[in-house]
């Protein structure tokens, strides 16, 4: 290919090369240093379970499970997470360890839209990690950074509250 | 209604059951398929450069910089696009005399509003799109800017639309009765002025949209986050001149839309033309900022109304004047003016006066453009009346639930004709009324807050009834020439297994529309849930139709699939009473088997049907022609709309110091008729309830004098978040449309319309103690400080 003018080659081209354990399995891939985790997890590895709302870590549709905590996906760039161990909502989904989560939100219709749904997953998820039997105050207080246009919040923290209880009494969670 | 439908205990009784959605886990696994997602091979990503100005004369612009980008494939302004999009206008013939401007995907020579898409770029990412529009000079000369009511209406003052005498998009005046005589002879007449913020959507997934035009078969396919993919179908067609054959919408998973995606935007359109020129897929997903200036707002009005009584109360007049502000242009293509003419329409719905004189000003301004949001006009009306009615009662010293229960029209008078024009077949307020009284353990309450406020604790009640419009006819939006169907549609078939595949034309956005509609598809075949699959969202798989708005997805969506199954079940039978040589009528089906109708003994499993008549059809008796498919439409007749009914109440705590407002618990008694799913009946109250808090207490699309939207971000923009909202408790009553064997009403609109004014109302109950009054939505802490001279 002649006649390439290799001043359109901007640092706009340019990647980098990152690794990740995404969702237990070993991943490399290319990306520009400008390139949001959303983003690279969406596009380049092809999870759109992830969702992008407000892209300012305001509405929590982005969350992921970084290294074992709950992360906006949009406030971090792709390469931040270089050597990171990273669950989405397919590798929950898949491991079952939200199984109980995931059933009782649908017995009891806590989505409609669905499009906030992996997020509330993922942050419900660590909050069951860290406290077993939270209040319906601590549910709603850990959840104050997830936006729900469609349900009015109450099936949700239903849900999570029934889930706690399951687990706790033992043997609760499918 | 045949008791059938309410029969609980015999199999496959799903009408009036809480199932899950069967299409909900999908979501739950992160495997929904929406419209953001989507990517195509060779597809290209579009991106908009938008005006800083609120009004400006475009005077050039300079894309050179910007098409020699690696990686930009076009750049195209407004007269690109009008050389192959044909211009629109946002006006209906039945609303005489209203006037819009026509409209292009963008702009030729002038910009309207701050954020208005002036300059397309598709590039190979949608990033690559973004570093082109920097490399854009635009030169602007500066307008002066229309960005309230009052200066919109100030004669001298600036026009939008050259051309035009002044601002004003579309007036209306109601007259019944004798209003001046009943003001003159009224024991009391209570008046106010009320003010609504203008707010918006938030939608969590943006508007998002991939229109792929295939130049070779001259075929284009859009896939688009919409509620309504017919419309969009004939407008693609007739705005670019393509067969409505060939073109194809295809709306799948969406996140969110509350009326919202159901309007043309300007990128939308341009999105398509786009492609066009391209022969290429080209996708464009809003972010948020550009939500925020470039999706539909709602409200904005100012309203003052007055109330006329008798000395025990008794409503006898209401005089109000409505002042509306959209954007440039009304939207299209159902205007910009139907939430004005619904809040002249309802205000007083549940009372029984007769006498009512209105008047509508819908008045242009440099904003984006308001248009349908969930529970158009309802929240203005409703907050209009009841607080109206709340004062009336402080005045005659009545309790608020005694002055109602004085002035609804009584359960038992219906039908009943509004001194506004609207027919309502049978409402509950009564009912309602004294249900929400237990359900709430208002005496209670009351005692409550008498006992806290000797201790500094403010704490209030409110109440608020209201009307809602369901199940429209073509009286909605046909009558003013709009090709937007007011009937569905729904193409049935047993399949070769014996399990149903329904086709229909209403829409789903995570209410529950698929759900309702697999429900009453097994209810009436007589099948079990699971083996029927609903299938919407592609026109070209599924029969033209309405889709989802104004809430008549269950009412006449349900119908369509009530009527067609019906007509199914008849052809089963048909095929089955040959095979068993029995008298159709002699058969019934119960849990996918045959029996016989009165001893319900099993004969036969129709999948047995099936397998005899698709692959043994020799075996039938000569002449035989087993119809497993049926088509069939349905379009509301009867009354023009089905009219709902409620109340709703709260109580909540105002902190007098800092003037924050908590919601401590809300309440609803709603009447939808026949409910299918008390579960996505109950989530839909909850939902609008809560959406309705939110414009009550925190959102509000804010401007600067110079027209900018200064809080265009989630961080700034305040939503109902899980900590500030209460739980909801709700009951119902049931009072069925004797228009629709399903006599199902619609229900998605019933949270938003009261909340609000239950919450004015209860503010201004917990600040009475300090003579002080809010008329204005939202209710922020700086409005709570001022009513109570602390700010």
């Amino acid at each position: 290919m002649s006649g390439f003018d290799e001043t359109l080659l901007d640092d706009a081209d340019e990647t980098v090369r990152v690794r990740f354990i995404v969702n237990g399995r070993k991943v490399a891939c290319e990306v520009a240093p400008r390139e949001t985790l959303v983003d690279c997890l969406r596009n380049t590895l092809e999870l759109t379970g992830t969702h992008a709302g407000c892209e300012m870590g305001a509405c929590g549709a982005c969350l992921v499970q970084l290294d074992g905590r709950a992360v906006h996906s949009c406030l971090m760039f792709a390469v931040q997470a270089d050597g990171a161990a990273i669950n989405t909502i397919e590798g929950l989904t898949e491991s079952g360890v939200i199984a109980d989560l995931q059933a009782e939100f649908h017995r009891r219709n806590a989505l409609q839209c669905g499009f906030c749904t992996p997020g509330m997953l993922v942050n419900a998820h660590e909050l069951l990690l860290q406290v077993a039997q939270p209040s319906r105050e601590e549910i709603r207080d850990a959840l104050s950074g997830n936006y729900c246009r469609c349900t009015g919040y109450e099936a949700i923290v239903d849900a999570i509250d029934a889930v706690a209880k399951a687990r706790s009494e033992g043997g609760g969670a499918t | 209604m045949s008791a059938p439908l309410t029969s609980l205990d015999r199999p496959n009784s799903y009408i009036g059951r809480s199932v899950p959605r069967p299409n909900a886990k999908r979501l739950l696994a992160g495997r929904g398929r929406y419209i953001s997602d989507l990517r195509l091979p060779r597809m290209l990503y579009a991106a908009f450069l938008r005006s800083p100005h609120a009004h400006a004369k475009i005077v050039s612009i300079n894309t050179d910089e910007a098409r020699a980008l690696e990686g930009v494939h076009l750049v195209a302004i407004g007269a690109d696009l009008a050389k192959i999009c044909a211009p629109w206008t946002g006006t209906l013939d039945h609303f005489k005399g209203m006037t819009s401007a026509p409209q292009l995907p963008l702009p030729l020579d002038r910009v309207v509003w701050a954020g208005q898409a002036v300059v397309a770029v598709v590039a190979e990412s949608r990033a690559i799109a973004e570093d082109a529009l920097e490399l854009i000079e635009v030169d602007y000369e500066d307008l002066l800017a229309v960005v309230d009511i009052d200066s919109a209406r100030d004669a001298g003052g600036p026009v939008i639309n050259p051309g035009s005498a002044n601002n004003t998009c579309f007036r209306a005046q109601l007259d019944n009765g004798t209003v001046d005589d009943a003001f003159a002879h009224a024991a009391h007449v209570v008046e106010e002025e009320f003010s609504f913020g203008r707010h918006t959507a938030v939608t969590l997934e943006p508007r998002a949209i991939v229109a792929d035009y295939d130049p070779a078969a001259g075929a284009l396919t859009v896939h688009h986050a919409t509620q309504t993919p017919y419309q969009f179908q004939d407008l693609y067609s007739r705005h670019y001149g393509i067969p409505e054959a060939r073109v194809r919408v295809i709306a799948t998973d969406i996140g969110g839309s509350f009326g919202m995606k159901l309007h043309v935007y300007h990128e939308d359109m341009a999105v398509v033309g786009l492609s066009i020129l391209l022969g290429r897929p080209v996708k464009y997903v809003a972010d948020r900022i550009e939500s925020f200036v470039s999706d539909i707002h709602a409200r904005d009005h100012r309203v003052r109304a007055r109330m006329a009584l008798d000395a025990k109360g008794e409503i006898l007049a209401m005089d109000v004047l409505d002042l509306t502000a959209i954007g440039a242009f009304s939207t299209y293509p159902r205007t910009s003016v139907v939430e004005g003419n619904q809040v002249i329409r309802l205000m007083g719905a549940p009372y029984r006066f007769k006498n009512y004189r209105a008047s509508l000003e819908v008045i242009f301004q440099n904003k984006v453009q308001t248009s349908q949001y969930r529970a158009v006009g309802h929240p203005i009306a409703c907050a209009v009346t009841e607080r109206l009615v709340d004062m009336a009662a402080a005045k005659v010293g009545l309790d608020p639930f005694a002055i109602r229960a004085q002035n609804f029209i009584a359960d038992d008078a219906y039908p009943q004709t509004s001194p506004t024009g609207y027919r309502f077949e049978a409402l509950s307020h009564q009912a309602s009324l004294k249900r929400l009284h237990e359900l709430m353990n208002y005496d209670g309450l009351r005692a409550e807050q008498a006992d806290l406020r000797k201790r500094g604790v403010y704490r209030g009640i409110g109440i608020a009834a209201f009307v809602e419009i369901t199940n429209p006819s073509p009286a909605f939006y046909g009558v003013g020439g709009a090709r937007i169907s007011s009937q569905d549609g729904a193409i049935l078939s047993l399949t070769p297994s014996g399990e149903v595949r329904c086709l229909i034309s209403v829409t789903e956005q995570g209410q529950g529309t698929e759900a309702i509609i697999n429900q009453i598809v097994a209810d009436q075949l007589g099948l079990g849930q699971e083996h029927v699959k609903v299938i919407t969202g592609d026109t070209e798989v599924t029969p033209h139709g309405g889709a989802t708005w104004a809430c008549r997805g269950a009412g006449i969506g349900g119908e369509t699939a009530l009527q067609a199954t019906r007509l199914l079940k008849r052809n089963i039978l048909e095929i089955a009473a040959l095979i068993l040589q029995e008298q159709p009528s002699a058969l019934d089906i119960i849990d996918g088997e045959l029996v016989d109708a009165g001893t319900r003994n099993q004969r036969m499993p129709i999948s047995e049907i099936a397998r005899i008549a698709y692959f043994r059809s020799d075996t039938l008796p000569p002449g035989t022609q087993a119809q497993l498919t049926v088509s069939h439409h349905f379009a509301p007749q009867g009354y023009p709309f089905a009219f709902t009914n409620g109340i709703q109440g709260c109580s909540l705590e105002v902190d007098v110091e800092t003037g924050f407002i908590k919601m401590l618990k809300h309440f609803i008694v709603e009447d939808c008729g026949r409910v299918i799913n008390p579960m996505l009946v109950d989530e839909q109250l909850r939902g609008g309830i809560v959406q309705g808090l939110g414009a009550a207490l925190f959102e509000e699309c804010r401007y600067s004098e110079t027209g900018q939207l200064v809080n265009g971000s989630l961080a700034d923009y305040l939503v109902p978040m899980p900590t500030e909202m209460p739980d909801i408790v709700i009951a119902h009553v049931e009072t069925p449309t004797a228009d629709t064997v399903l006599g199902a009403k619609g229900v998605g609109e019933a949270g938003t319309a009261a909340a609000s004014a239950c919450v004015l109302n209860a503010v201004n109950d917990a600040i009475a103690p300090f003579d002080a009054t809010i008329n204005s939505i939202p209710i922020t802490p700086v409005k709570v400080l001022k009513a109570l001279k602390r700010f």
